[in-house]
């Protein structure tokens, strides 16, 4: 017999062990996988950082090469992310307070299409659309306010420019923005709202007051997803860019940085050898840039989280 | 202007229908003077751009001072917001208009018959379609669905039934940051990944695609389940522990229908976003013009992959090639636009009535 007091052991089924073994296994395979990208991109990657890795003419040394590339992406996604902003946090609150209920979800349901359209579809309406539509504007940006460096140099006559890329790229990370900022501003404690405006608050000193400074982080940090987003973008990139191999600050030339992924893109498929390998190394470059800056943004919304449960 | 009610300040407020007249107003402005001084470019067209521009900068201008002037300036400000939020967002529908509509302008060109029947082999010119890049897109979808699908599933348990403490966390954490994997990293892995098991011969093929979709349907999948097993009631599985019933079984046959329908939902959803992958697609399975059934062996061609080599390398007759391309291009959204609706209605038809 055995003694009161003692611990009762619960029974250990079969079965729960194995599924919840299956689950963990699941969620460790998670985290295997991520860690496995980065394993497998650094073998195929390495070739191309010995010294006597032959490109066959295409680059000289990895950092040289990679260098323009870099300058590219960060430059194109941030120009996205300057136009980006400013409408995405002006559709979240159309959504969030000027629009009624019933259209509200309607605009919803457009932002979901906009952000379900193939990138590839963006390129080709980029390059065959947008591009020629802007051209005549490039010019007179050109012809008049072409002593700003960002505007000088000689036009592109195809409108594939830097600028055109910035522009697709931000219609291309605006949804996701304007989603989240839109749950964000949500999320707005009622009271605060009701409060200010019974204080006699016109609609935008209350939000202002109470909107902006609840939903900053969720702005810092949606855009920061949406840069993620713009810097991996890579067939709109392909096909709207007029790429070279150069640092250029200026918007409207044909002479453009190209980014890392639309240069994989147009190079990998032909591409062999060490020269294979220093591509693969610049995706790793892209692959570590983008974890760091989601890595980033996931940081501030979990902390966000803990707060908002007290507001 | 400020007057005085029982001793309340009452402000003049301008008409309802002020601001809607103001912006045609302004806008008829712009158009006029842009005629009257015969501002065109070399075709004598006007540049819309310049006039949207400039009207609704005058539309602004004027709202805002005829306003400060009857309203005062607080509710001129306010105005003046309205019109920059709602500008914003006529700015975001616009390209999705002229987008929707360029895609299907001229993707119907070529949208007929002998584009869901043939392949592209040996089609130099006219003719020809993507019948061999349908088969591919289904095919790859379809088994980085089976992979992704279980595997998420699995792990989005795990977080919401099992996972306590430090590696619940680090999965949480994880498959966030998972989602932001650029596609053209997921589609150098799944390269890398079978360049080492293969060797450089058969590296590219359709199974390869099929792995880099699933890196980055998995995380869509897991994030949408995860939220649809949260917010299955805490009631359902406690009264199935007091009668009796194994933690396993209770996820299984309780929470886990219970769910069922978000999780298709997210599932379609996810679909939806993969299927249009292009870059990983180039890496990984490669192009051709021919069929291939197998994804176990050779290049691969899909949907997303054929609109984009059918525009970037365009043979004799490059024509023929564009039309080819949008034709693909609308078919890929046509699919994509059904795959949204079908998660919308499966939604709608199975999420718990109350």
């Amino acid at each position: 017999m055995t003694t009161l007091g003692g611990q009762v052991k619960p029974k250990v089924r079969l079965g729960d062990l194995v599924f919840s073994r299956a689950a963990s296994v699941a969620g460790i395979g998670i985290l295997i996988t991520l860690a496995a990208v980065a394993v497998f991109l650094f073998i195929q990657a390495l070739p191309a950082l010995n010294p006597e890795a032959d490109f066959s003419g295409k680059a000289e040394n990895p950092i040289s090469y990679v260098t323009p590339y870099v300058f590219g992406t960060l430059y194109g996604s941030i120009i996205a992310l300057a136009i980006a902003t400013p409408l995405a946090i002006g559709i979240a609150l159309y959504i969030s307070h000027y629009a009624n209920r019933r259209f509200s979800q309607i605009l919803g349901y457009i932002m979901d299409l906009l952000a379900a359209i193939p990138s590839v579809v963006y390129g080709l309406w980029g390059i065959m659309v947008l591009a020629p539509f802007l051209n005549p504007t490039y010019l007179w940006l050109n012809e008049n306010l072409g002593w700003i460096p960002l505007f000088a140099g000689q036009v592109s006559a195809t409108g594939r420019t830097m600028l055109t890329v910035g522009i697709v790229l931000a219609i291309m990370v605006l949804p996701i923005m304007a989603a989240l900022i839109r749950e964000v501003f949500l999320q707005t404690p009622r009271l605060h709202e009701e409060a200010a405006l019974a204080l006699g608050a016109t609609r935008w000193e209350m939000i202002k007051m109470a909107v902006l400074p609840f939903g900053r982080p969720g702005i810092i940090s949606s855009m920061m997803l949406g840069l993620g987003r713009a810097l991996g973008e890579t067939m709109a990139v392909a096909l709207v860019l007029s790429p070279a191999s150069i640092i250029n600050f200026a918007l409207l030339t044909s002479q453009n940085s190209n980014t890392i992924a639309a240069n994989i893109a147009l190079h990998f498929p032909e591409s062999g050898g060490d020269y294979r390998s220093l591509l693969i190394a610049s995706g790793l470059m892209l692959f570590l840039i983008t974890m760091l800056i989601n890595m980033l943004a996931r940081y501030i919304i979990s902390r966000r989280a803990e707060f908002s449960g007290a507001n | 202007m400020a007057t005085t009610f029982y001793g309340i300040q009452a402000t003049a407020t301008l008409p309802r229908w002020f601001s809607p007249l103001a912006l045609i107003g302004s806008l008829a402005l712009t158009t006029a003077m842009f005629v009257v001084s015969g501002f065109t470019d070399e075709s004598g067209n006007l540049n819309l751009l310049a006039i949207a521009v400039l009207g609704f900068a005058l539309y602004m201008i004027m709202t805002y001072l005829i306003s400060r002037g009857v309203e005062g300036r607080r509710k001129a400000t306010d105005r003046m917001v309205t019109g920059w939020v709602s500008a914003a967002f006529a700015l975001a529908v616009v390209p999705l208009v002229s987008l929707a509509w360029t895609v299907f302008e001229k993707g119907i060109n070529r949208l007929d018959a002998e584009f869901f029947t043939s392949s592209m082999r040996n089609v130099v010119g006219e003719g020809g379609g993507a019948l061999h890049a349908i088969i591919g897109t289904v095919e790859l979808t379809t088994i980085a669905t089976l992979i992704s699908v279980p595997l998420g599933i699995m792990t989005a348990i795990y977080l919401v039934e099992y996972g306590r403490g430090r590696l619940a966390k680090a999965v949480t954490f994880f498959v966030d940051v998972m989602t932001g994997i650029p596609s053209i990293v997921a589609g150098l892995f799944a390269f890398s990944l079978f360049l080492i098991l293969l060797g450089p011969a058969s590296a590219i093929n359709g199974m390869a695609g099929a792995v880099s979709l699933a890196v980055l349907m998995t995380p869509v999948v897991v994030r949408s389940a995860e939220e649809m097993l949260k917010i299955v009631p805490n009631e359902l599985r406690e009264a199935s522990y007091a009668l009796g019933v194994p933690k396993w079984l209770t996820v299984v046959k309780v929470v886990l229908p219970t769910a069922l329908a978000g999780i298709a939902t997210g599932v379609i959803i996810a679909i939806a976003r993969v299927i249009g992958e292009t870059a990983p697609l180039l890496l990984a399975a490669g192009f051709t013009t021919s069929m291939n059934y197998n994804p176990l062996s050779e290049k691969m061609m899909t949907l997303p992959v054929f609109v984009y080599t059918s525009y970037a390398i365009q043979g004799t007759d490059a024509a023929s090639y564009v039309d080819r391309a949008w034709a693909g291009a609308l078919t890929l959204m046509l699919i994509v636009m059904l795959l949204n609706l079908g998660a919308r209605i499966i939604s709608k038809l199975f999420s718990p009535k109350g």
